[in-house]
């Protein structure tokens, strides 16, 4: 009967390379280093589909960077040239109209990949030892991948990429003493104009390289560590893991597929869901739009933002939003992992993912009325989340009995 | 201890619905009524024929007062034109040149890589002489617009001679029922028969206010039908794929699931 340890698994009987992969492998190995990794490297046998999206993720990445280089080439970071190279690109440029949907979806389905990873990361306890390392990379990426992205949506220099600048400069300028100097150093100028705008450019182009050499880290770690599965336990024998390929590569294929789909529905389809109209009109620094709102991935942020009176204040919530998922490996003290064997933590992280909705809502309704409200309670129960429940969880919770084994829990012990 | 209780949800409470006085009611927004458009949703595609004679009501109405600065004359290749129409048309049109040896300006004739010729030398200019509004940029006013195509054709349609009796009347401003308070400084642009289309389609204020808009929104998006037909192969692409990838996913994961 073939089972996965002698139908997959090669690490054991592969013979070393010979010839020209041979000479090259002894002097640097990375054939076999590269079959070590992703051939033969051993993964937990039950990952679901929310696995996919580390995949997913690298290979929009890969999209984004060939991509940009090309929009790039034919970009000008000048305040009056900026908006008509833009046009130029989309009009004028062969095949620059996909180039440029394809970074644009690209953009916001690299955040949107990234919450559910996140999320994944959450649910499944997957930022608990030995994985803390893995988690906080993981949390600079996301810091990374927002800023590149905030800085990417500048480039156009439309309305909405002005006037978003011009909120977000003025609220780090509302940073108590240091905030104007702050503020003078990320427009570069008294006004947001040509200095702003090539740097701004110029940090698009660095953070994307940089968070390349992050995303390597990432990588590094989990393969270090291993990944995290929905159980929450870690494989015993062999029996619990099946190797990368070829379980996990036909796996990831699917998803990447499912995803592409999604993508190009998006793209050729149904282009104006993601985009913004009024940056289509010339960035004016004389005309306020009447409705200046962020990207729909910083919604939940800008709800935070909106919710407290003081502008620092709301600035605090909403960089604290995120620094306090640094914390959560040294917040959350419960030995278990997976939210699965959690009753209270589930309902807590569903509440968690309803508030952020609520957040996001509330940021489009510029938390006016109502919203301010649901803001409020809404970025409450964020933070009660991670500072409260959390922590007395450990204590209290009564969590369900754990699995002997993975291959246990598959119905194969 | 039940009074320091009730003073906390007291101040949540106040800190909660301080900002609820501010909810104030916000007219609602004309929704103009919905027309069927060739170019609609996912799959919508442009007709050449009307693009072409959009264009024609574009360059010889609007285009007196609103620039199309993004577009060049090549770009109008894909509405159809030929080569050599292109051409003429770019050769028809007085572009500014550089100034001459004594420091005068001086104009030649486009080219078809030219972007398309601005009705007024700035927009400064353009707002002093329009009674202090410049005409917008037409490029993608079609995007810009809420309600896009609905919008223009409502708009272009909307003038009221004479205006109703209850509305106010403002010398140098048009009642039209599409804009806000009901007044613009825009003349009815369209008039019947004020054009002849070569392709002997009768000129009315309808037909020509169709094809402009169908011209603005092309303007606004004007690979839309490449996207379209693109999009559709690439999904047929995927799809068949995504069928080989999961026959080969259940065919290894078979080894696990069957022990």
């Amino acid at each position: 009967m073939k089972t996965p340890e002698n139908t997959g698994d090669h690490s054991a009987n592969t013979p070393p390379a010979t010839g020209l992969a041979g000479w090259i492998d002894q002097r640097l190995p990375v054939i076999s280093a590269f079959r070590a990794e992703y051939v033969d490297f051993r993964l937990p046998r039950n990952l679901n589909w929310l696995w996919n999206f580390g995949a997913i993720l690298t290979v929009v990445l890969v999209l984004m960077l060939a991509t940009g280089i090309f929009l790039a080439m034919n970009y000008t970071a000048t305040d009056a040239g900026a908006f008509l190279s833009v046009e130029a690109i989309d009009r004028q440029l062969s095949g620059g109209w996909l180039l440029r949907a394809m970074h644009m979806t690209g953009a916001n389905l690299f955040l949107a990949a990234l919450y559910i990873h996140l999320f994944r990361g959450l649910y499944y306890g997957s930022y608990k030892a030995p994985r803390e390392i893995l988690w906080l990379t993981g949390l600079i990426l996301l810091v990374m991948v927002m800023a590149t992205a905030f800085a990417g949506y500048m480039l156009p220099w439309g309305q909405m990429s002005y006037w978003g600048a011009d909120v977000i400069t003025k609220a780090v300028g509302a940073v108590p003493v240091i905030g104007g100097a702050l503020e003078h150093i990320m427009t570069g100028s008294d006004h947001l104009g040509d200095v702003f705008l090539h740097r701004f450019f110029v940090l698009h182009f660095l953070m994307a390289f940089l968070v390349v050499a992050v995303v390597g880290l990432h990588v590094t770690a989990v393969h270090i560590s291993g990944s995290n599965n929905p159980l929450g336990i870690e494989p015993k024998t062999k029996k619990d893991t099946l190797t990368f390929h070829p379980y996990y590569t036909t796996k990831d294929l699917v998803g990447l597929i499912i995803f592409a789909l999604i993508f190009t529905a998006l793209m050729f389809f149904w282009p104006n869901l993601l985009a913004e109209p009024a940056n289509y009109a010339p960035a004016d620094p004389m005309h306020t739009p009447a409705d200046i709102e962020p990207e729909w991935y910083f919604l939940p942020f800008y709800g935070l933002l909106q919710s407290v009176p003081s502008k620092f204040g709301g600035l605090l919530a909403a960089a604290g939003s995120i620094v306090v998922l640094f914390f959560l490996p040294w917040l959350d003290r419960s030995p278990i992992r997976s939210a699965r064997f959690r009753p209270l933590c589930r309902v807590g992280l569903l509440g968690l993912v309803v508030a952020f909705v609520l957040l996001a809502v509330a940021g489009k309704h510029h938390a006016e009325g109502v919203w301010m409200i649901v803001a409020r309670l809404a970025g409450l129960y964020y933070f009660g989340y991670f500072l409260v429940l959390l922590p007395l969880a450990a204590r209290m919770e009564k969590t369900r009995p754990l699995p002997s084994s993975i291959a246990a829990a598959e119905g194969d012990a | 201890m039940m009074k320091t209780t009730r003073l906390l949800a007291l101040a949540a409470a106040a800190f909660l619905s301080a900002p609820l006085t501010t909810l104030a009611a916000v007219p609602e927004p004309l929704v103009p009524p919905h027309q069927k458009w060739d170019f609609d949703g996912p799959f919508g595609q442009f007709d050449q024929k009307a693009l072409q004679r959009g264009f024609m009501v574009y360059d010889r109405i609007c285009s007196t007062c609103h620039g199309m600065k993004a577009l060049t004359y090549n770009d109008l290749s894909g509405i159809g034109m030929s080569e050599q129409a292109i051409l003429d048309l770019a050769h028809s049109k007085m572009i500014a040149g550089p100034p001459d040896v004594s420091g005068q300006p001086t104009s030649r004739p486009g080219r078809p890589d030219d972007h398309f010729r601005s009705p007024f030398p700035s927009d400064e200019a353009a707002a002093a002489m329009m009674g202090g509004v410049a005409p917008p940029d037409q490029s993608r006013l079609a995007v810009i617009q809420p309600h896009g195509a609905d919008w223009l054709y409502a708009f272009l349609t909307g003038y009221k001679m004479p205006p109703p009796a209850d509305a106010p009347v403002v010398p140098g401003k048009f009642y039209n029922d599409w804009v806000d308070g009901h007044l613009i400084g825009m003349p009815p642009p369209l008039m019947n028969g004020m054009i002849q289309y070569p392709d002997g389609t009768p000129a009315t204020v309808e037909q020509q206010a169709r094809d402009v808009t169908s011209f603005l929104v092309w303007a606004a998006d004007p690979h839309r039908t490449a996207r379209h037909r693109t999009g559709l192969w690439v999904v047929l692409y995927l799809i068949g794929l995504l069928v080989l990838a999961i026959a080969w996913k259940k065919k290894t994961w078979k080894r696990v699931k069957s022990q």
